[in-house]
């Protein structure tokens, strides 16, 4: 029987007079690809927070497997399995590519073995010509890809994605659709935050539509997207044709 | 172990900057023989200094941590060897009175570094905290000259300072002049070599991460604040063992050694040298406790005047440093001579340090 890899149960995020997320129950199978949709300010990247510990939720409780970790700090919640590349595009600006990745190899891996894993990614991320350059003088994309594979290389249970294709062209993020299932094929678990409808079709297994911090929707992909009430408060009759 | 002393975050990796180092290396211990004592001592004074310095570049450049404390650990280290070299009664005690006051140094640093890291301080803040603690520190060493200012015997003696201690000694042999000078060329070697293990080894990738983007740095599993205390207490601890060595090069500590003038000239010196580099924090703040002995010599207010012009030439003309910027500058020009000899520091790091 599959589990719930990560369960959330009535959390809720207040900042002073402002509800940003208000008792969203979710709960993500080991080995899905769940998508998070709504519009902007819908409390996605809120979530995200929660979930990894950046904020602690103001009620609700959160589960990972089967440990508690509401109020566990965000490092020992990678410990456990969590990885997550954040919307802003956060890389080590002034260190070298390379270094980057194994910073964050580092923590599974020593020797030869890390070593040939950094090369490993470097390859997949397509960043091996410029594994010398600090990261900061990469393009935006490349930024997201770096990041990509920074939060690949901890080897997670769960991989938290949020908008990973912003700014990414229309061929990158095709690619980076590919490589979500790929991982997802080989049992990584992934939730992922984005807008691009056309990427959602792609990858999407479950979504879940958030709406003024509450969950709106929930369910299989094609039942979300020909649900007329998600329609009207997000995709917009363009997205839904 | 041993390859961990080149790396990316360190500059001087190729087979030139060794043999550069053994050269200056084979001078500086041949030096003596050449010098009269005079120069000898006050040489000895310079390299005194140099702990500091490298402590300070570990928590600011490579930490980015900007500490105002390091004469705080300093004072504390200095005063703690003059206590504990005149209570436990001198002699072969003076080599445990040194070890047990950089240690006390080190755990000042922890409490201090506790209090400031879980408290969630950076940035500027961390600054003001530290300059907070050092000025606090000064102050009150300066209200301690009446009698009943004495730990076990020994007088803390307000402005006029801490006298009376004796020197680092083995058996009767006082380790002055001369031989004081082999023991810091000595310490100097050991330390600058074990903090480039330090910050090339994985401990050092995920020091200068957290310095790029700790919230990043805790997104791979780091518990950040460890390492910032870590980091925070190793480079206090350095600063304590320039006070303690300070205490038994003069036989005397002051209060004036701790408060705002003295701990402004490490952030001086570091920031002309390059922060972000041990070398350059080692070579840079040697040059300039040189100079500034030089000059101090014909006007101390000239030096000090120097100091400052120097620190604003910094930030205006070369914020990284300017020691480092003109290694960056050579090592550029060596590197686009036809026969590429330095071996990139960066693919040392993949083979898997």
């Amino acid at each position: 029987m599959t589990m719930a890899l990560i369960d959330i149960k009535g959390v809720s995020k207040r900042f002073g007079g402002l509800a940003a997320v208000s008792e969203v129950d979710l709960s993500v199978t080991e080995g899905e690809i769940h998508c998070l949709i709504g519009p902007n300010g819908a409390g996605k990247s809120t979530l995200f927070k929660l979930i990894v510990g950046v904020y602690e939720p103001s009620a609700g409780s959160i589960r990972f497997g089967e440990a508690d970790i509401t109020r566990e700090r965000p490092y020992a919640r990678v410990q456990r399995g969590m990885s997550i590349k954040m919307q802003a595009p956060s890389v080590f600006k002034e260190l070298p590519v390379r270094q980057n990745i194994h910073v964050a190899l580092q923590r599974h891996r020593s020797g030869p073995e890390l070593a040939q894993e950094q090369e490993r990614l470097l390859a997949l991320l397509d960043l091996a010509a410029d594994a010398d350059k600090p990261a900061g003088a990469l393009a935006h994309g490349q930024q997201q890809w770096l990041e990509i594979g920074m939060a690949l290389a901890l080897h997670p249970k769960l991989l938290l994605l949020d908008e990973p294709t912003a700014g990414m062209s229309p061929e990158e993020t095709y690619r980076t659709g590919e490589l979500i299932k790929s991982l997802n094929r080989d049992g990584m678990t992934v939730i992922v935050v984005e807008h691009d409808m056309t990427f959602i079709r792609q990858i999407a297994q479950r979504v879940t539509v958030l709406h003024l911090g509450r969950v709106f929707a929930d369910g299989a992909l094609d039942q979300i997207v020909s649900d007329p009430r998600v329609a009207e408060i997000y995709l917009g009759k363009t997205h839904h044709g | 172990m041993l390859n961990l002393i080149n790396g990316p975050q360190t500059t001087g990796n190729g087979r030139g900057f060794w043999l550069a180092f053994l050269a200056v290396l084979a001078v500086a211990l041949a030096y003596p023989a050449f010098a009269d004592s005079y120069d000898v001592g006050n040489f000895s004074y310079f390299l005194i200094w140099i702990f500091m310095a490298l402590g300070l570049s570990l928590i600011w450049g490579y930490g980015g941590m900007l500490s105002f404390g390091q004469t705080f650990f300093f004072g504390i280290a200095g005063y703690s060897y003059g206590v504990l070299a005149i209570i436990m009664g001198g002699g072969s005690t003076t080599i445990l009175a040194l070890v047990l006051s950089v240690l006390i140094a080190a755990l000042a640093a922890v409490v201090l570094g506790y209090f400031m890291i879980w408290g969630r301080i950076s940035g500027m803040f961390f600054g003001i905290v530290t300059l907070a603690a050092t000025l606090s520190l000064a102050f009150f060493l300066g209200q301690t000259a009446g009698p009943e200012w004495q730990i076990g015997g020994a007088r803390l003696n307000g402005f006029n300072g801490m006298k009376g201690m004796d020197p680092l000694a083995v058996g009767d042999f006082y380790i002055e002049g001369t031989p004081f000078y082999y023991v810091m060329v000595a310490l100097i070697l050991v330390v600058y070599l074990a903090l480039r293990m330090l910050v090339n080894s994985s401990v050092g990738n995920v020091i200068v991460a957290i310095r790029e983007d700790p919230q990043r740095a805790e997104m791979l599993g780091y518990d950040v604040r460890k390492y910032q205390l870590v980091t925070f207490a190793v480079g206090s601890g350095l600063a304590g063992l320039s006070g303690a060595l300070y205490t038994s090069w003069g036989q005397f500590i002051t209060p004036s050694s701790i408060g705002l003038p003295a701990a402004a000239m490490p952030i001086v010196w570091v920031a002309f040298s390059g922060r972000s580099d041990l070398t350059a924090t080692l070579v840079g703040s040697f040059l300039l406790l040189f100079g500034f002995q030089t000059i101090t010599i014909y006007s101390q207010q000239a030096a000090l005047v120097l100091m400052g012009a120097l620190l604003l030439a910094t930030v205006m003309v070369m914020p990284q440093g300017f020691i480092f910027g003109i290694a960056q500058a050579v090592s550029g020009r060596l590197r686009r001579a036809p026969a590429p000899s330095e071996p990139d520091a960066v693919r040392l790091q993949a083979d898997g340090s």
